[in-house]
């Protein structure tokens, strides 16, 4: 027969298990499925044309030649490459 | 990979708030709700700092784990961005946020909260891009158009810079090296630098 300790302690113990439970945290992972990012619709910006009114160029769907576009255009917040240093 | 961070220079800081127009004019957000802002430390006394705030779209963001509806999501350029279609108001994001970026704006009487506004890094949210409603729900979506967010390309002194955490980072490291001072600061590779720029040149100060 089961005594009353050990049964408090079992009790315990599966109380602590369930509550340790809510203290987990999922991984925050990108996935960029169908349009979504975990099923949030959104569009990717390189999947855009470059617009008319900047200086930016990518060719479209291509992330690296918008990446590259982007770092070049952070250039332009350095002012020793800007003016010259 | 493309990792947007901003970094806010406290040597350069004059405490303008030219960010927080550019923001406020970029996105049209409305009164009440300001997704960026300037704290000064010391304010008045000889030697104050300021710094730019906003969303710091973190690596692992707090708002991302507490949001009971899972109306978050990043981007594959790191981004942090939220959809307003599924945001319920509740106010968990403003409590885990450190930097206090979420907004609320007043909607309805008695002053209730409406659906979580931030800094979206001038990259929109779940609309189509550059569409009206994604300008009416998010703001301008900046990136799409292969520009950087308005308030750290509008930023008078360079202080406040945004962009390729690796790129700012570089740019930020060339300056406090060239004026020898601000290395401390803190930032993603300006504090631990890439293996190859670990070593500070001859001559630099700390």
């Amino acid at each position: 027969m089961i005594s009353a300790r050990k049964l408090v302690v079992a009790v315990a113990a599966l109380a602590v298990a369930a509550g340790l439970a809510g203290c987990g945290e999922t991984e925050q992972v990108i996935v960029y499925q169908q349009g979504k990012y975990q099923g949030k619709p959104d569009t990717r910006p390189w999947d855009n044309e470059p617009g008319a009114n900047t200086t930016s160029k990518w060719t479209k769907g291509d992330k690296s030649s918008w990446e590259s576009a982007i770092r070049s255009r952070s250039q332009s917040q350095n002012e020793y490459v800007r003016v010259g240093g | 990979m493309a990792r947007m961070k901003f970094l806010c220079d406290a040597e350069r800081c004059i405490e303008c708030n030219g960010c927080v127009t550019a923001c406020k004019q970029e996105n049209e957000v409305p009164w009440g709700v300001n997704r960026r802002r300037v704290v000064t430390l010391n304010d008045g006394v000889p030697g104050e700092k300021s710094i730019s705030v906003a969303c710091m779209h973190c690596s692992d963001a707090p708002c991302m784990a507490v949001c009971p509806v899972d109306c978050f999501y990043r981007t594959d350029e790191g981004v942090v961005l939220h959809d307003k279609d599924m945001c319920i108001g509740c106010g968990y994001c403003f409590y885990a946020c450190p930097f206090g970026a979420p907004q609320f704006p007043q909607a309805g009487a008695f002053g209730m909260r409406g659906k979580m506004d931030k800094c979206t890094f001038c990259a929109g949210g779940p609309e189509k891009d550059n569409s009206k409603e994604e300008f009416a729900k998010y703001g301008s979506n900046r990136l799409a158009q292969g520009k950087l967010p308005a308030c750290a390309e509008m930023c008078s002194t360079k202080a406040l810079l945004g962009g390729d955490g690796d790129v700012i980072a570089n740019i930020f490291r060339d300056r406090a090296l060239k004026r020898g001072k601000g290395a401390e600061v803190w930032g993603w590779s300006a504090a631990y630098g890439k293996p190859d720029q670990q070593q500070a040149p001859k001559g630099a100060k700390s």
